[in-house]
């Protein structure tokens, strides 16, 4: 069975004067039809070029350097922009952190709407307004024809984000991308429009990327996660495997950093240390000069992605060495797992 | 928490409007904070939450005399602020974090100027080679190396620019910090480090925090007593337990049910209380309790009068009409 979004080994860069900032290092997933896959890292860490990626609206110096994106088994990477034109709004589609400077300030609601649906179907002006309207009403926003003749600064943040989505799923994509969606909002309007996407993704069947750094919000929304780090990825499984049984350093270090219910009065264990440079990547795990249980194999060479379970891909010598010592352990069978990961004896 | 001793800073009335010009030659005030009181006791970390809009941190702010208080008074270790003179003394003692470590720090300072800024205005130096010392003594204390101390902003991550911030607050050994949003700029694990940092300070040296943030489980983690206001009232006021575990407010109830939580079993099954629509805009608040418009519970009276922040229980102070019926 093929997934609908195959992502496979993505590599993108930077061109800058500074030199090639490599800001997507080798990026796999899939994303089944009608479920929710959350990306999720820190500021840098790659996430939102990966998405910019698959719809190829990167900044001009940004390019794909190698890697394939397959939409329901066709080809994006080097489709053209004719064909990427049909993709972006129609097949997929975006909605971005901030709702503020995503609208455009000189043009009432209803024209963007209606701007986006006209471009994309084949709708003529009449037809399109009541399609901007009928999906104003779908995101709960009342008297959509008052809203319609609005502009957006006679809005709230929320509303706004509301509007976003609207304009996104006009053209019934079947996949949203939503970068850190909710990022700007407070906490009940950030609640409110979880809920809203949720809803609406079981009604309309869609895929979602959801890319956030928000943990709790990942937690609530998505069925599966890829973890991000420095461009590469630490691990990718089900929601329950990456909370529950995380088989990555860097992981493991995050779910212990934040405050949860029961860390009160108990002191965090925060991740040392800062940020990896892009410019200076170094040769190994991209993680290894922060982590606390890093191996001398951490430094000297990137971990491939090995298999945890059938839900889980983790990217980290650890699990070599814990391979390799539950080997020690049983000595007579269970050799094929072993021979899958023939840098296992360095690891050691 | 000890009752006998006298609260460090107490709050009565404070109210702080900021005229708006809605008409050539008409002006609305806008009540960024209207008749707040609290205490804050010696050594302890006070929360303070809320939405955006709500004048949590015009509350730090004017605790410090940021800004001017409309009207109401701040009464610092039993002495009201009244006189420049108060005001010259309070300044000494009191300081503040600010949010965006890349704002609050000058780009054309270097980090040892920055941090030696307060030690050059209350004059708490003698010689040079104090001065220095002194700075090196608090890059240390927050954790930053001391080659660091020629070096300008720019050159430093979000996470070590807000130590800076911090090393120049306890140049002047406060005794009382306003935190404005402290870790809220700043990447989930730098946060983290910062955290705990602001603990260990305040083991260290005995401060008192007010500590002001969105991110209600940050506030859970770091606050004695959590403080939660909407549109510029203080509505509920309890211990952090009592805040998370019984709530009282129908508003607290709803943000702290709205929190997402990093567990995926616990956030499914969690239900949240949705409320409808946004919050007013301050300059055009309702009438009464400024929360009826979206309370699921809301009634006549709510709409006529403003609610008193009452003790409900012990050290559990609650501004609700209805707060004995919807909890029973």
């Amino acid at each position: 069975m093929s997934s609908l979004l195959e992502v496979t080994d993505l590599h993108t860069s930077f061109f800058t004067d500074a030199g090639e900032v490599k800001a997507v290092n080798g990026i796999s997933f899939f994303l089944d039809r009608g479920k929710v896959l959350g990306i999720v890292g820190e500021s840098g860490s790659g996430k939102s070029v990966t998405a910019y990626s698959i719809l190829q609206i990167l900044a001009p110096t940004g390019r794909i350097v190698s890697g394939s994106v397959k939409l329901d088994g066709q080809e994006l990477v080097g489709a053209g922009e004719k064909a990427m034109q049909d993709v972006r709004g129609n097949k997929i589609s975006i909605i971005f952190q901030d709702p503020m400077t995503s609208l455009n300030p000189t043009y009432t609601i209803g024209h963007q709407l209606m701007e986006a649906i006209m471009l994309h179907t084949k709708r003529d002006k009449r037809e399109a307004w009541d399609r901007a309207v009928e999906m104003l009403r779908l995101v709960n926003i009342n008297e959509p024809e008052k809203r319609m003749r609005q502009y957006p600064f006679e809005q709230s943040g929320g509303m706004r984000q509301r509007i976003m989505i609207a304009m996104a799923l006009a053209c019934e994509p079947d996949i949203l991308i939503a970068d850190e969606p909710t990022t700007a909002l407070d906490v009940t309007i950030q609640a409110q429009i979880l809920e809203l996407m949720q809803d609406l993704q079981r009604k309309l069947g869609m895929a979602i990327i959801m890319i956030t750094h928000d943990l709790g919000v990942v937690a609530q929304m998505c069925d599966e996660i890829v973890v991000m780090y420095a461009g590469s990825y630490c691990e990718r499984g089900t929601a329950e495997e990456i909370f529950y049984n995380p088989k990555h350093e860097y992981t493991k270090g995050l779910l212990r950093s934040i405050p949860t219910l029961d860390t009160m009065g108990r002191k965090l264990q925060p991740i040392t240390g800062t940020p990896i440079d892009l410019l200076n990547l170094p040769e190994g795990c991209p993680f290894a000069p922060r982590c606390d249980a890093a191996m001398r194999i951490c430094i000297r060479q990137a971990p491939a992605s090995m298999d945890i379970n059938e839900f889980h891909k983790a990217s980290c010598w650890m699990n070599v060495k814990a391979l390799a010592e539950t080997e020690a352990a049983l000595e007579d069978d269970g050799a094929a797992d072993a021979a899958e990961t023939p840098e296992g004896g360095d690891a050691k | 928490m000890s009752t006998e001793t006298r609260p460090l800073v107490e709050i009565q009335h404070l109210k702080e409007y900021f005229p708006i010009n809605t008409g050539f030659f008409k002006t609305t005030p806008l009540k960024a904070v209207d008749d707040v009181s609290f205490t804050i006791n010696r050594g302890e970390t006070l929360g303070l939450v809320g939405e955006s809009g709500c004048g949590k941190t015009t509350v730090g702010r004017t605790i410090l005399h940021l800004y001017k208080p409309t009207d109401g008074l701040v009464i610092y270790d039993g002495k009201p602020i009244e006189t420049k003179e108060d005001l010259a003394e309070y300044r000494t003692k009191t300081t503040m974090v600010f949010q965006d470590p890349y704002s609050s720090l000058n780009p054309r300072m270097t980090v040892s100027d920055i941090i030696a800024e307060p030690l050059d205005v209350h004059k708490l130096y003698t010689d040079p080679k104090q001065r220095e010392e002194r700075v090196l003594e608090l890059m240390d204390h927050v954790g930053l190396n001391s080659e660091h101390a020629s070096r300008y902003a720019h050159e430093f991550s979000g996470g070590q620019r807000q130590r800076i911030g911090i090393a120049r607050a306890l140049a002047i050994n406060p005794e009382f910090i306003v935190c404005d949003e402290p870790v809220s700029a700043l990447d989930v694990s730098i946060q983290a480090q910062v955290i705990n940092m602001f603990d260990e300070l305040q083991d260290r040296f005995g401060l008192t925090y007010l500590f002001i943030a969105h991110d209600l489980l940050v506030v859970r983690h770091i606050s004695d007593r959590i403080a939660v206001m909407y549109l510029g009232k203080m509505v509920e006021l309890a211990s952090s337990e009592e805040i998370y575990d019984h709530p009282l407010h129908p508003y607290t109830k709803s943000l702290i049910s709205a929190v997402p939580i990093p567990d995926p079993k616990i956030a499914r099954a969690n239900r949240r209380i949705s409320l409808q629509g946004d919050i007013p805009s301050p300059l055009n608040a309702p009438s009464g309790c400024p929360f009826r418009t979206r309370c699921p519970y809301a009634t006549d009276a709510c709409a006529a009068s403003m609610p008193a922040f009452e003790e409900i229980e012990s050290g559990h102070f609650v501004a609700c009409h209805r707060v004995n019926e919807i909890n029973t």
